[in-house]
């Protein structure tokens, strides 16, 4: 109170701007955010997993991408003990080649964060770029860009990922589909899932089309080009940044999803579907932290950058406020 | 409603009657993919073969030792004056599921469509000239040289009723490949133990006794057939009790499976060596970062790798003990394989560095490895196995993992520079595995040569095989063809494949070293 009074007796002086920290803390957003014990669990979570898996290489015990490293006769070791032929200890045991299943995790991860990333951006740069393109356009560039959103909206997205894999298969040459796999399968995952995001953008563009600014900057001579990147598209961006975070979750699920069913990265270099896929193997036999691990590692993190969307949808919607 | 309650009183009586009847006994047999045709010369595949040899039967066949036995051939010998014909002895009173009677025409017409343009059985037969039959029980089999060990290539050569094959147009062999159809696809007419009854393909097929088969009445009269892909799946429905025989079992649930009340598990050695194989000549490898020679082209560099290579740790880990580990590409079945040729020599770590050293790849090199991921037991985890083995003497691999539908052609093409293959020997015989895996690629020779090693002296003693009459001439020259093998490392044997089959423990049925169980063989403890 004496604080806030203090000033009140000096002789009136313009505010001082706040800092852009206490402006954060101050917007509705961060309000929002700190109303919602969920959302505050969820981002200690995803920013937690995220951090494992970007810090993995230094903080991991072991290093599960060198095969050299491993020690095959550690295989099977149940977690919390120590493998029977060395002296190495694992928190969640070991799988089939005697990886150390908590580093494997924490690489897996990095994996998997990075395939849904990069595709989750690939989607949105496609997307957007179509949806703009659509929506500013309209007519017959319209009519067939949507039409081919409206296709590929009535296939699951796995489908046309897993058809996308395999012509690439059958393009790249034997000897590169290795190293080309991660980038053959972000490029599957974002082209699977685009139309949401041109669809979305091409509504907001026709709404925006029609607005007196847009019609000024016409006016005035501005390229559309310059018009779409600089008037529409900030203006459209808040549900692309929406659908993003839950599209970001999907495209993790895809990944797993495709690696589980053996056409995703190589098994040397396991993301967290392919660790699931070995671990399934071993249920009956009585392993279950193979399996075990990895896929709370991947509900978990799916699940805290869903709740993370969910959030950030409510609190960017002026009406559910 | 009286009427009703009566009705039913009847029929649970009857099948209660029908169960305790003697002899009446109905197996459901599990194992992971179904039979890919019923067209008998049209697909040379394990499974197939499998469920056919109910249907169908060859002239000869194997016992669970691999001894050939008499099936619809009683007598098989050479010709005293003419020793390149075979003469074949048929057995009498056989007939068809349709009544027809078999006989000599009945076997030049199904030998002569094996050995037909479209035929996938063709290479068993490629040194016949003739097949002619003398009388109604004898055929004559003229071959085009001396041909000593030709009845091992019958064992999976179905006879059809000729008459049966005529009326349904079923004379030309149904072209697989192509995608093509026939009547003798889900249709058929054979001489076997039992008739089948019903097929959906993939899901469910239904054979049942033949009353009046030749053979001693077996106790099975019902085979349900019910191919499961998943594994899990798979062993699930026999631990709940919906199928009495699971033939393909994980190693990993061996354990859990014998341990279960009620449920046991045969194993025993299969027919077929798990082996890797690497691209000989001066050309580099389209996979490594050596881009001016290939190493794998250096004797030195081969033999690091089997040092480095830790084939026990293997067999314990990776294959839970189902696994015989191997220093010779050849099965323990397979005439030719001696206790010398199958010693390995133990890891020497420090070795194989210094020989990598002396080979000038101080710092090693890199590499793509092509494995199957659903082909033999484990194959994609013996291949990451190795990865990590290889990579303590600096030779870092990349693993390519596929389906054996891509991958096989990957070997067969010779678009691999490292590879994993499986390789079974139904002929019982080492020339078999000389003339596809070891001999020069040309013409009907090294269609598995993935690595393309190429010696014209091996080749020479290779083909000598084929002809020579003096049995005893012929192991020496097998025993020399192993020698260089072997020393020369033409290819890098891990281990023999263990089979396990399991089953309520009520069933007996032995494991089958070509991975072909009969359901005559299996008995019933009550």
């Amino acid at each position: 109170m004496t604080m806030e009074n203090a000033p009140a007796a000096k002789p009136i002086a313009p505010p001082r701007p706040k800092g852009r920290l206490r402006q954060a803390l101050d917007s509705d957003i961060f309000y929002s955010y700190r109303r919602s014990p969920v959302t505050i669990v969820a981002s200690i979570v995803a920013v937690s997993l995220i951090l494992m898996a970007i810090l993995a290489p230094w903080i991991a015990p072991h290093d599960p991408f060198n095969p050299a490293s491993l020690n095959l006769m550690d295989g099977f070791t149940p977690p919390m003990s120590q493998s029977a032929f060395g002296d190495n200890w694992f928190l969640m045991g070991a799988d089939n080649q005697g990886r150390d299943v908590f580093s494997t995790i924490m690489y897996g991860s990095r994996v998997s964060l990075f395939v849904g990333a990069m595709a989750t951006l690939f989607a949105i740069t496609l997307g957007v770029t179509l949806g703009l393109t659509a929506g500013y356009n309209g007519g017959t560039v319209d009519a067939i860009i949507m039409r081919i959103a409206d296709i590929q909206l009535s296939f699951p997205g796995i489908l046309i990922a897993l058809l996308i894999f395999g012509i690439a298969r059958g393009v790249i040459p034997a000897n590169q589909q290795e190293s080309m796999a991660i980038w053959v399968l972000i490029v599957a995952i974002g082209l699977s899932n685009w139309a949401q995001f041109a669809r979305t953008v091409r509504g907001a563009t026709m709404v925006e089309r029609q607005k007196d600014y847009v019609s000024a900057a016409r006016i005035i001579g501005v390229h559309p080009v310059l018009i779409l990147i600089r008037h529409i598209l900030p203006n459209v961006l808040g549900p692309v940044l929406v659908i993003g975070t839950i599209g970001l979750a999907l495209a993790i699920i895809e990944e797993a999803t495709l690696s589980f069913l053996g056409v995703g990265v190589p098994p040397t270099q396991p993301s967290l579907g392919t660790l699931i896929r070995i671990g399934q193997q071993y249920l009956f036999s009585g392993e279950w932290w193979i399996l075990f691990f990895p896929a709370v590692t991947l509900v978990l993190l799916a699940l805290s950058v869903n709740l993370l969307g969910d959030w950030l949808r409510d609190a960017l919607n002026p009406k559910l406020r | 409603m009286k009427m009703a309650m009566a009705r039913l009183g009847v029929a649970l009586l009857t099948s209660t009657v029908l169960a305790g009847a003697a002899g009446a006994e109905t197996i459901r047999w599990a194992r992971a993919s179904d039979a890919l045709t019923l067209d008998p010369h049209a697909q040379n595949q394990g499974p197939t073969h499998n469920f056919n040899h109910h249907i169908y039967e060859t002239l000869v066949d194997r016992d669970s030792e691999g001894t050939l036995q008499p099936r619809l051939a009683t007598e098989w010998t050479l010709k005293e004056d003419d020793p390149i014909v075979w003469v074949f002895t048929l057995r009498e009173g056989v007939t068809f599921h349709d009544g027809a009677a078999f006989t000599a025409e009945d076997v030049v017409f199904s030998l002569d469509r094996a050995r037909s343009e479209r035929s996938n059985m063709r290479q068993l037969h490629a040194d016949v000239a003739e097949v002619t039959a003398v009388d109604d029980f004898t055929v004559e089999v003229r071959m085009n040289g001396p041909s000593p060990l030709y009845p091992n290539n019958l064992t999976n050569t179905f006879i059809m009723d000729k008459d049966w094959a005529e009326t349904n147009n079923v004379v030309e062999v149904q072209d697989y490949a192509a995608g093509e159809d026939n009547y003798a696809v889900r249709n058929t007419n054979g001489t076997g133990p039992y008739i089948l009854q019903s097929r959906e393909v993939d899901v469910r097929s239904v054979l049942t006794l033949n009353e009046n088969h030749w053979d001693e009445t077996p106790q099975v009269t019902e085979i349900v057939y019910l191919p499961i892909t998943d594994a899990a799946t798979r062993i699930a429905a026999l631990l709940s009790g919906e199928v009495d025989l699971v033939q393909d079992v994980p190693v990993q649930d061996i354990d859990r499976l014998s341990s279960t009340q009620g449920i046991k598990v045969e194993t025993g050695p299969e027919n077929r060596v798990i082996y890797f194989g690497y691209r000989f000549g001066d050309e580099p490898l389209a996979s490594s970062n050596i881009t001016d020679r290939n190493p794998f082209n250096d004797p030195r560099v081969r033999e690091a790798m089997e040092l480095a290579i830790d084939r026990d740790a293997i067999a314990s880990v990776v294959m839970r003990g189902q696994a015989i580990p191997t220093g010779v590409a050849n099965p323990p079945f397979v005439d030719g394989w001696t206790e010398e040729l199958n010693a390995y020599p133990a890891v020497d770590l420090e070795r194989a560095r210094e020989l990598m050293a002396e080979a000038g790849y101080e710092d090693g090199f890199t590499v793509t490895l092509d494995t199957p991921n659903n082909r033999y037991v484990n194959d994609e985890a013996i291949s990451q196995a190795v990865v990590g083995m290889l990579g303590r003497i600096g030779i870092n691999v990349t693993l390519a993992s596929r389906p054996v539908a891509q991958h096989s052609p990957l070997v067969t093409s010779n678009q691999t520079d490292f590879y994993l293959l499986g390789w079974g020997v139904p002929t019982f015989d080492s020339a078999y595995v000389f003339n596809d895996l070891v001999h020069t690629k040309e013409g009907n020779y090294g269609a598995y040569n993935g690595g393309l090693y190429s010696n014209p002296e091996l080749d020479e003693k290779i083909k000598s095989l084929g002809t020579e009459v003096d049995l005893d001439v012929r192991r020496q020259t097998m025993a020399e063809i192993w020698e260089v093998v072997k020393a020369e490392r033409v290819l890098l044997p891990i281990h023999n494949q263990v089979l396990a089959y399991a089953m309520k423990d009520n069933i007996t049925l032995p494991v089958h070293p070509e991975n072909q169980p009969m359901m005559t063989d299996v008995t019933f403890a009550n």
